[in-house]
């Protein structure tokens, strides 16, 4: 198998004419991590739910670990994990009954399902938790979990929805460790869905960006940033400082930009950060604050799609 | 994973689920019997009635807890099926080798289980209150068969309304409208005693009474072939309609490749 996920034009379509997915092709190695960014709305849920074999494609096809999402359904569910957007948990059972409801339906035998519960809890840091109704669980307890249950039958592909959204920064922090440590200690391929930006940046080998349903750039992160190009150096002019003159000394290391504060220029490659402070020093022009902004995912967003990722979340639906 | 250990896994879990929600228990446990109680005590008086099968209106009655109960448990089930539909619970089970009709039928498993306990129940305070049961040991044991049948039979159609609408609220509302078929039952008088015409023939058409009158007979008057075979006839057909229709939506439901 040399690919973990194959896509080719992948669409769904719903009641009402709604297209969620407009033909998408990917390719995820084995043991990749693949970050599927796009704001709420763009068709990442959408795309999920259907290489989980939860919702048959309108056209287009897909192959998950060599099988067939829909013609091979059973033989995908066997290779995959998922922990899906909501953490859809029984709030009357205890993290430990859910584990051995997870072990059980996926014929793992009887004889191993107590070590197997352990090791899976001692893994989230749910031991001390475990005989605890999930009712009473936080929300990062409820992620934690849910990653545990979709790691019970040891997958070999992991699709994880959205895994850190509402989680403070000490959970999303651990749940970052513990897909880097998938990736690392058993190879597993990662393919996840999210809206942040840093966390695409710093977990994903790969990243796709979807808007409207559609890819629209995809590659490394660092190739995807450089393809936007030079940093920008925004300065706050101080107390009695010209902007005018501000902007004019500016402009000749490149192209102005939109500030709300300041002045701010995209370097052109006619000098570097160094060289501005030189330029605004022998100027004699005084700044409060000068900031150089390398080249963010939302940059890169913003290039492909006119728009900024954030507040550009359109409802999508999942079902009909 | 064969299907009758998934069946059982998911038995336990809705058994379990209800054991947690005492409202659940308590109230199919205590309010039928209270039920029982208050019309036992206000129409006793029509045991004078010429015709009227039995000398003592509770045993009369004591058929009526086992259809309510099973309402209630039915309804319960449903509810808790259609959150598992709103929670997403059900994907999650989805994306195991769990087979489709192992979901229903440990579902339903849980609810047959609740109906067992009620049956056992209802039958334990008849006899203290005195209510002999005419068809003996054997009798107790085939009424505890058909209460089984007929909470599975029910649950059936509390499952087929949670798989087709996915709602809690929509369950909810079958209650009142299962609870307009039992009262216009034969559970107050004998059909052949009821005196307004259309009040009869639609007791007649109502499968409930055939269920409450098979209960009925093994407790009044013993061993009555035709009640038993009209109960037990109504609720399989029932019972079978009400897999058919809810195997059908689950498939539908469960809309996984």
């Amino acid at each position: 198998m040399d690919r973990a996920i194959e896509v080719r034009g992948l669409v769904r379509t719903f009641k009402g004419g709604i297209t969620a997915v407009a033909g998408i092709d990917l390719d995820v190695a084995p043991g990749e991590i693949y970050g599927f960014l796009g704001p709420n709305g763009a068709g990442k849920s959408t795309t999920v739910h259907m290489l989980t074999t939860l919702l048959p494609p309108t056209a287009g096809s897909g192959r998950v670990g060599g099988f067939d999402i829909v013609k091979q359904g059973p033989q995908v569910r066997r290779v995959i994990g998922a922990a899906l957007q909501e953490a859809a948990l029984d709030p009357l059972l205890t993290g430990r009954e859910h584990l051995k409801l997870q072990l059980a339906l996926h014929g793992i035998p009887r004889p191993e399902r107590p070590e197997r519960t352990d090791e899976l809890l001692a893994r989230v840091g749910l031991r001390l938790a475990a005989d605890r109704k999930i009712g009473g669980y936080s929300g990062g307890m409820k992620r934690r979990l849910d990653l545990a249950l979709a790691l019970a039958h040891r997958p070999r592909i992991l699709f994880l929805d959205e895994p850190t959204t509402g989680l403070d920064p000490q959970s999303r922090s651990a749940l970052w460790e513990e897909v880097v440590r998938l990736k690392r200690d058993e190879g597993v391929t990662v393919f996840l869905t999210t809206q942040y930006l840093e966390e695409a940046d710093v977990l994903a080998d790969r990243v796709g960006i979807i808007d409207h349903g559609r890819i629209v750039a995809e590659g490394t992160p660092r190739a995807l940033k450089a393809e936007i190009g030079r940093p920008t150096v925004e300065a706050l002019p101080a107390e009695g400082t010209d902007q005018s003159t501000l902007e004019q000394v500016l402009g000749r290391f490149g192209e102005l930009q939109p500030s709300t504060a300041g002045v701010a220029v995209r370097l052109d490659g006619h000098g570097e950060l160094a060289d501005v402070v030189r330029a605004l020093d022998s100027a004699e022009l005084r700044v409060a604050d000068l900031h150089l902004h390398a080249p963010s995912l939302d940059d890169v967003f913003l290039a492909k799609t006119g728009r900024s990722l954030e507040g550009a979340e359109e409802p999508e639906p999942v079902s009909e | 994973m064969n299907l009758g250990a998934q069946v059982l896994s998911l038995a336990k879990r809705s058994v379990v689920r209800t054991i947690r929600q005492p409202a659940n228990w308590i109230t199919p446990l205590i309010f039928p019997l209270a039920l029982m109680a208050v019309n036992a005590g206000g129409l006793d008086s029509a045991t004078a009635l010429p015709g009227f099968p039995s000398d003592s209106f509770l045993a009369f009655f004591l058929a009526f807890p086992f259809i309510q109960g099973a309402l209630f448990a039915t309804v319960n089930a449903g509810v808790d099926l259609a959150r598992d539909i709103q929670t997403g619970f059900l994907n999650r089970l989805s994306l195991t080798p769990m087979r489709g009709a192992a979901l229903l039928f440990g579902h339903l498993g849980g609810v047959i289980v609740m109906g067992f306990v009620q049956a056992v129940w209802y039958l334990t305070v008849g006899l203290l209150v005195g209510v002999s049961i005419a068809s003996g040991v054997l009798g107790a044991l085939v009424i505890f068969v058909l209460a089984v049948l007929i909470v599975l039979a029910f649950g059936s159609f509390g499952a087929l309304a949670a798989l087709r609408t996915g709602s809690t609220e929509a369950v909810h509302s079958l209650f009142p409208v299962f609870f307009v078929f039992l009262f216009i039952s034969s559970m107050n008088l004998p059909r052949n005693l009821i005196e307004t015409d259309w009040f009869r023939t639609a007791a007649s058409l109502n499968p409930v009474s055939y269920l409450i009158e098979a209960i009925r007979s093994l407790i009044i008057v013993g061993w009555d072939p035709e009640a038993l075979a009209l109960g037990f006839g109504t609720a399989i057909v029932l019972a079978i309609i009400g897999l058919t229709l809810s195997s059908f939506a689950l498939r539908e439901r469960l809309a996984r490749t």
